[in-house]
């Protein structure tokens, strides 16, 4: 696995950032690259629907309401209702809460504490760093899907304890890929001088290193953030996730969706949609992030 | 070159030791046990504490964790799974026939995905930047965002739908009846396959890109040579290591993370065994089939790393 990566020397985004400032830039990546800024723009989109969920929402997304049930859209209810009566796009928008939640936390954890182990591992090398990837390669061989519901089993699943499930397996393919950068970045000039300055190692890492191997930390935590939803909606899938009544994208496709989906398709396939929808966007953007910062990076 | 593949093959042994170490203690740590999970629900409810205490022991659950890893790992040298705790059956019988069967959806959604990934991958590569590349890359970058379980639901709702049909639930052995068995498994491997070709396509494009770039090829083209002779010959033969990678890959992950496209389709496969052995804490069930998947992944990675040291000899670890 380690093979199919590259250690080159990691991109400055400092330095390769245009002059004049976020707006800039963020028009300048928009131009080069079409299909990431449409990327960028749905996922704005959704975490402005997240926040925004109980102004827009048409409907309280529990409320039940039999004289409706398994409705097909129409003027009242735009998507449909689900067997119990109630709205599926006011589950669908706040459903995109809980995605979004879970999705960044868990990115975001996975990716940075992923960072260090990968970044300290290259820094201390030796012993540490064979221990260290000794242990992420047994870790690593358990499929993420099966890790994550050995997590839950364990942990219960709370919100929380959801997030932590789907953060840890996400670690060790994170510390992998950052320690082939930072080990290129190890064998640069400043971190022999911040070394000879007698700076401690924490201080060294975390404000030396972690700095430049940043490109790659920003491909993966947008990598992982797709990831994250679609584990998350597998999980609740199967109900082991979050629980009802809940509004979530992948529990909306569990159970009853399934059983009328032939009377009412619309609760199978517009939940689906979102996550879809959701996962391609980050991915979209990601890619083409992945193109503009570091294009030898290999993340699936 | 024997030297590092032996070398090789030895640093997979601290590595399955190590799963299996982390399944065995995990489970542990997973609150209650599988006696509980008999008696405490169902049928059996309400059993005396001496009976359940008595059936802990017969499964040997009273003896110290360590005890109970050594029994586990001396099994497993004597390549003895032992017996599943829920029905105390050889797990080498509850195993054989679901993996019969997550294997053949696994080899179709490779079959599928190596086909449709490898011509998308190349001419992606081949036409960078063009609407052509662009159509590829959202393709894929779909197919890695839609869920293959809710691709499965769309499946059936489809033919429902359009021709009251339903794939049929019941497994049928391919060596019983062919048909029927690729009736029932052709749309989860092409549900699953359609993710694994975008992981495929992204690799084959990325790596055809790079070489690509490379100097021979560039000197291929100016002794004018066929370019399709440069295509296959000299560029994909040296793009296809990373995506021989990832199939390999993704196909030791297929055989048990089909979990969740499993329960769409109503099959028995070892993703479902894996989720109803976990739920009923059935440990010895668990850990064989950790150790299952976990041994695939690492045999192909094994593979893969001796395959790029004997094709590249600078690549020694």
């Amino acid at each position: 696995m380690a093979s199919t990566l590259h250690a080159d020397a990691p991109v400055d985004l400092i330095a390769s950032r245009p002059r004049g400032g976020w707006i800039a830039a963020s028009v300048d990546f928009s131009r080069r690259r079409p299909l990431g800024a449409i990327g960028a723009v749905i996922v704005v989109i959704m975490v402005a629907v997240a926040l925004t969920a109980r102004f827009i929402a048409p409907y309280d997304p529990l409320a039940i309401d039999f004289g409706a049930m398994l409705a097909a859209p129409s003027a009242t209810h735009w998507l449909g209702t689900d067997a119990f009566g109630r709205d599926v796009l006011s589950r669908i928008i706040y459903g995109s809460e809980t995605a979004l939640t879970v999705g960044f936390t868990a990115a975001f954890v996975g990716a940075s504490a992923g960072a260090v182990l990968g970044v300290g591992s290259a820094y201390f090398g030796g012993k540490i760093d064979l221990v260290v990837q000794r242990i992420m390669d047994i870790f690593i061989s358990f499929p993420l899907i099966i890790l994550a519901l050995a997590m839950v089993a364990i942990l219960g699943n709370s919100l929380p304890n959801l997030i932590t499930a789907i953060t840890i397996p996400m670690i060790p393919r994170c510390a992998l890929v950052i320690r082939s950068s930072a080990l290129s970045v190890r064998e640069m000039p400043y971190v022999d001088a911040a070394r000879a300055a007698g700076f401690s190692h924490s201080r060294i890492i975390l404000r030396h290193m972690l700095p430049n191997v940043m490109a790659p930390y920003l491909i993966l935590l947008t990598a992982f953030l797709g990831q994250a939803i679609l584990l998350e909606a597998s999980l609740s899938f199967l109900g082991l996730g979050v629980q009802e009544p809940t509004p979530a994208w992948g529990l909306m496709l569990s159970g009853a969706a399934v059983e009328f989906a032939e009377r009412a398709p619309w609760m199978a396939i517009f939940p689906g949609i979102a996550i879809s929808l959701a996962v391609f966007a980050f991915n979209l953007f990601g890619d083409s992030l992945r193109d503009a910062l570091d294009p030898k990076l290999r993340t699936l | 070159m024997w030297q590092f593949i032996l070398k090789r093959f030895l640093l997979m042994i601290p590595t399955l030791f190590g799963v299996a170490a982390v399944i065995f203690l995990l489970l542990r740590i997973i609150p209650g046990d599988v006696v509980e999970a008999k008696y405490m629900s169902g049928e059996g409810q309400g059993q005396s504490a001496v009976v359940i205490a008595a059936e802990r022991a017969k499964l040997g659950l009273d003896k110290p964790v360590w005890h109970q890893f050594g029994i586990w790992v001396w099994g497993l040298l004597h390549l003895d799974l032992g017996v599943s705790m829920w029905t105390g059956a050889p797990i080498t019988e509850e195993i054989e026939l679901r993996f019969a069967l997550s294997l053949q959806v696994a080899l179709m959604a490779t079959v599928f995905a190596t086909l449709l990934a490898l011509p998308l991958g190349v001419i992606a590569a081949l036409k960078q930047d063009t609407w052509v590349d662009y159509a590829v890359r959202v393709f894929s970058i779909a197919g890695l965002a839609m869920p293959s379980f809710w691709l499965g639901i769309l499946m059936i709702l489809f033919f429902l739908i359009l021709f009251q049909w339903v794939p049929p639930m019941v497994y049928t052995p391919f060596w019983v009846d062919p048909w029927q068995n690729m009736l029932q498994l052709i749309w989860p491997a092409l549900a699953v396959g359609y993710r694994y070709s975008a992981v495929a396509t992204r690799m084959t494009r990325s790596s055809m890109l790079e070489v690509l770039r490379e100097d021979y090829i560039r000197t291929a083209h100016a002794k004018g040579l066929w370019l399709k002779l440069i295509l296959v010959r000299h560029a994909l033969k040296n793009a296809m290591l990373p995506v021989i990678t990832v199939i390999g890959l993704e196909f030791a992950f297929l055989l048990g993370g089909l979990v969740v496209t499993e329960q769409v389709f109503n099959l028995n496969g070892l993703g479902l065994l894996f989720v109803q052995a976990i739920a009923r804490r059935d440990y010895t069930l668990t850990q064989s089939l950790v150790l299952l998947v976990a041994s695939a992944f690492i045999f192909v990675n094994f593979v893969m790393d001796v395959m790029y040291a004997w094709i590249d000899p600078r690549i020694r670890y």
